[in-house]
């Protein structure tokens, strides 16, 4: 399973989550959502799951898994 | 990161590393239409959090003020009162008087607790009512176009303080935890937390969740201001107004707790 899952259909391209990732793991898609955003990308190689992402975002757009 | 331990405990601990579940908690697991980057968004996703992991999120009731805290209405999940503007201090004096058992949360911005409803907040912190509010200070009335609020900064542009806030005619921004803080004796927890960056974000939450124990045990009143990004009045982006609220708008608003529980040490920010 990738370390996070992404609902992108809320994501409204803030960019609060790019600025943030320890990693530089997102990126945003070339296509837009329905609210006509475009949406982030996780490269789940670069990806930490370090869940900082989770804790930025406004829009309840990702979660982390985790081990369980 | 330690501040946001999950309830979840892990209990396979075959793999090398453990990580930790992170998930938008069901009371506001829905889209919101806050403007894209809204610190709004945030704070909200860290009451849930708390109210979750304290197991109260089933017997939780809001009172939500207007402005833009008013868009939680699409996506809360849980009683609530859309209350007249300014007036949630009043309301869930009411709402907490008379379900003592339930955890009663006012939700207010800046313009909705300390302008137009200074006297019902600072009534209900006077008479220490058993509730807790919290205050997402975005230093300007956002939902109605970014006009100057009680918080808005000396100098802070707004569409009514064109040339910039002059205090000499409009007075200084209001310091309200302060103001709990240092004249009310009996209030429970008070203090002032920020989300802009990740660590704030995560300190921010252990404030929210110590109102909310504060009040679970019958302490009295607690209040936990968020100072918040409103990139759309701001006319920033997301990421900078997140910078902003560092450099400019913080050094207005100490950051920290004013008013720990009883047996805790302040902890000096
Ligand atoms: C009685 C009344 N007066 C004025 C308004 C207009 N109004 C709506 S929201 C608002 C200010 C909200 O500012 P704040 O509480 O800081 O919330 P924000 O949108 O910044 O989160 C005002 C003045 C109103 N709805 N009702
Ligand atoms: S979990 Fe951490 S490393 Fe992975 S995308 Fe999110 S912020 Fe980046
Ligand atoms: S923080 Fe959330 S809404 Fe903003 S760009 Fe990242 S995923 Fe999208
Ligand atoms: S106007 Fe400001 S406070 Fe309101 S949703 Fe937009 S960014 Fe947030
Ligand atoms: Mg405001």
């Amino acid at each position: 399973m990738s370390k996070v899952l992404t609902k992108p259909q809320r994501c409204k391209q803030c960019g609060l989550c790019v600025a943030v990732c320890p990693k530089k793991a997102i990126s945003f898609s070339s296509e837009i959502n329905t609210a006509g955003y475009l949406f982030t990308v996780i490269d789940d190689e670069a990806c930490i799951a370090c869940g900082i992402c989770y804790t930025t975002c406004p829009d309840g757009v990702y979660e982390i898994p985790g081990t369980k | 990161m330690a501040a946001n331990a999950n309830t979840n405990t892990n209990t396979s601990v075959k793999t090398k590393v453990n990580i930790k579940p992170r998930k938008v908690p069901a009371l506001i697991d829905r889209p919101m239409s806050f403007c894209p980057g809204c610190g709004h968004g945030i704070i909200i996703r860290l009451i849930a959090e708390c109210l979750e992991e304290l197991g109260q999120d089933d017997n939780v009731i809001f009172g939500i003020g207007v402005g833009c805290s008013s868009l939680l209405g699409g996506g809360l999940e849980t009683d609530r009162l859309h209350c007249s503007h300014g007036r949630a201090g009043a309301v869930c004096t009411a709402i907490k008087r008379v379900n003592p058992d339930n955890v009663v949360i006012s939700y207010q911005g800046d313009g909705d607790a300390y302008s137009i409803g200074i006297g019902e907040t600072t009534s209900a912190a006077y008479r220490n009512e058993r509730f807790t509010t919290f205050v997402v200070n975005n230093t300007n009335y956002g939902m109605t176009g970014g006009q100057m609020s009680n918080t808005t900064m000396p100098g802070q542009k707004t569409t009514t303080s064109p040339d910039g806030r002059d205090c000499t005619t409009t007075g200084m921004p209001l310091r309200f935890p302060e103001l709990v803080a240092s004249q009310f004796d009996a209030a429970a927890y008070v203090a002032r937390g920020s989300v802009s960056t990740p660590a704030n974000i995560n300190k921010t939450k252990t404030y929210i969740k110590k109102a909310l124990e504060a009040q679970l045990s019958g302490e009295g009143y607690s209040v936990v201001e968020i100072l918040s990004s409103c990139p759309t009045n701001w006319g920033m982006t997301a990421p900078d107004a997140m910078k902003h609220l560092d450099q400019a708008v913080t050094p207005h608003f100490p950051l920290g707790e004013f008013k720990t529980r009883a047996n805790e040490q302040r902890e000096v920010k």
